[in-house]
């Protein structure tokens, strides 16, 4: 639906996916079994069994036809804290020598920035999250970390993320959140949602070990996050 | 608690069904068997239903104790089974059911040519389900056994304390291990790569590398090469089991069962689902060569396969001759008698 990512295209995928369903609920596409979101692209996954890929192209054509673009989504917001302290934040101090910037207006410009959940996907209740501002814009790391742990806060070129799970990774990880990001006896099993608006706030690495310690522990909950009033 | 006791966990056994399709959209991939088909026919053998939960081996399996009343097993895929009953030892093969009393031991070797087989329960493995499945995703640690391969100790509880009654079945003609080429459906990328790479990739023979687990397996043979340097990477979009992703240094990656949900390297091709389990079976070392079919061929394919599965799942049939000692066994019938078929053993005690 789109050749770069954007907030716009993430909404037009959501838009055709909500659309599909909508088909797929009436009937119109035989065989359909699901749906992946991505940034530029919708994925129909269909029983071969049940319907055919000639079948469901012309359903999709029909649905593209009379698509309405819309909001990626309402999106709820967040305000998720984040130490950007010592060893929670391993390549601050690279990312910031690529930037041309100090570490603490790297701090500031990543805090300053409201992000926007573009995608889940990759690892369980991993968010894909943009833009990053310009200024803040550097490739993956050349030697990808066989080892980056749960809760690392990472960027690479416009997109954030933060890995919910121990992982290989490539990403420049620059601070750690104590959030809970997918917990599978909660429904919706992600704590994060496409649309979501999200804000990282500065909080000292104490704290936020603190905070990690009590999640892991069930006394606190990551919803607990959300802004007031969203 | 009826329960299998894990004595030897083997090199990577996990607990697996059918799979969990409904959390793909919040990152969670698939995961199930590798091969869903020697899933299905192990449940079969010992009159599960179809998305009963097994013990997916691979390479070499387990050793287990059991800990129940008596208990029904049966294992599909190209293993052989030794069991232990009061210091004594038998082999048995795969493809048929094998009812265990309590004690016994029951041990999945060496399993080749091909990498895995199912060994199934009659009740199925009652771990509680996590989003839809009891398959085992180790990544985030979900489902299975606390979300990991088994280990020395585990308990695998059971849903049943005893065996079913009625003869142990088997499964007279057992499917063949096949060498064919595995058929491909090309793209959704083929543009990203050189038509002398994707005219390589239909003719060339390629080895499994060591590189395999559940996520993936890692191919060596000749290098992939992309129409151009930026053509190695897209922008994410869904990876599905199957998929052949080859990032820059032009070796392919087909994905499997527990492979991620999205991902950024072009796709030459994907490997249709009848040949699925064929390919994530294969063994690190063996030959694979890959033929270009187009998308109606693969769903007929599907269909054929399913009904081959089906043709399969019909033939299994009561294991005859003499009457079934296990099956009075189970029913309490007897307090004890000499199995004239294995004179070296001892007195099968029951009634307990």
């Amino acid at each position: 639906l789109s050749e770069v990512i954007s907030a716009a295209a993430c909404a037009r995928v959501a838009a055709l996916d909500r659309a599909v369903a909508d088909a797929a609920a009436h009937g119109q596409l035989p065989g359909l079994t699901g749906t992946t979101r991505a940034f530029t692209v919708l994925t129909l996954h269909y029983d071969p069994l049940v319907g055919s890929r000639a079948q469901l192209e012309e359903g999709v054509r029909g649905v593209l036809d009379g698509l309405v673009p819309g909001a990626l989504a309402e999106g709820r917001s967040w305000r998720l804290p984040v130490s950007y302290e010592g060893e929670d934040a391993p390549d601050l101090a690279a990312v910031a020598e690529a930037c041309g910037l100090g570490v603490d207006e790297v701090v500031r410009r990543h805090a300053g920035t409201e992000f926007q959940v573009y995608v889940l996907g990759f690892l369980p209740g991993f968010p894909f999250m943009g833009d990053l501002p310009e200024s803040l814009r550097v490739p993956r790391r050349a030697n990808p970390r066989t080892r980056v742990p749960a809760g690392a806060v990472a960027i690479t070129g416009q997109l954030g993320a933060i890995y919910p799970w121990q992982s290989p990774g490539g990403w420049n990880l620059i601070g750690r959140c104590p959030a809970r990001l997918f917990n599978p006896e909660q429904d919706p099993p992600a704590l994060l949602a496409p649309g979501d608006r999200v804000r990282f706030d500065p909080t000292p690495a104490v704290r936020v070990a603190e905070l990690a310690e009590a999640i892991a522990a069930g006394e606190l909950d990551s919803r607990g996050f959300l802004e007031q009033g969203t | 608690m009826s329960h299998l006791l894990v004595r030897e966990p083997g090199l990577q056994s996990t607990v697996q069904d059918t799979g969990r399709d409904t959390a793909r959209r919040y990152g969670v991939p698939r995961s199930g068997a590798i091969d869903p088909s020697l899933l299905r026919l192990a449940n079969e053998l010992v009159g599960n239903d179809a998305t009963a939960a097994a013990l997916e081996v691979r390479l070499a399996g387990p050793t287990l104790e059991v800990h129940a009343d008596s208990v029904r097993v049966a294992c599909a895929g190209p293993a052989t089974l030794t069991v232990t009953r009061d210091g004594t030892s038998r082999t048995e093969s795969s493809w048929r059911s094998l009812t265990l009393g309590r004690g016994d031991l029951v041990a999945v070797r060496s399993v080749t040519p091909t990498t895995t087989a199912y060994l199934a329960v009659a009740g199925g493995i009652d771990v509680p389900p996590v989003l839809g499945s009891r398959s085992t995703y180790v990544r985030a640690a979900l489902g299975g056994l606390e979300g990991r391969a088994l280990r020395a100790g585990d308990r695998l509880p059971l849903a049943r304390d005893a065996a079913p009654s009625g003869p142990d079945r088997l499964l007279p003609e057992p499917p063949r291990v096949q060498d064919a080429p595995l058929r491909v459906v090309l793209g959704p990328q083929e543009q990203h790569f050189t038509a002398a790479a994707r005219a390589l990739f239909a003719s060339a023979t390629f080895t499994v590398s060591n590189d395999v687990d559940r996520m993936g397996m890692r191919l060596d043979g000749p290098r992939l090469e992309h129409a151009a340097a930026d053509r190695a990477e897209i922008v994410s979009e869904a990876v599905i089991p199957g998929a052949i992703q080859v990032p820059g240094d032009g070796r392919p990656i087909v994905l499997l069962a527990d492979g991620q949900t999205v991902g950024g390297y072009p796709k030459l091709a994907t490997v249709i689902s009848a040949d699925l389990g064929r390919a994530g079976t294969a063994a690190p070392g063996s030959s694979l060569r890959f033929a270009v079919v187009d998308v109606p061929t693969a769903e007929a394919a599907a269909r054929r396969a399913c009904s081959e599965l089906r043709a399969l799942v019909g033939s299994i049939r009561p294991l005859s001759g003499g009457f079934d000692l296990q099956a009075l066994y189970e029913c309490n019938l007897i307090g004890g008698v000499v199995d004239m078929t294995r004179p070296d053993e001892t007195i099968i005690q029951a009634g307990r």
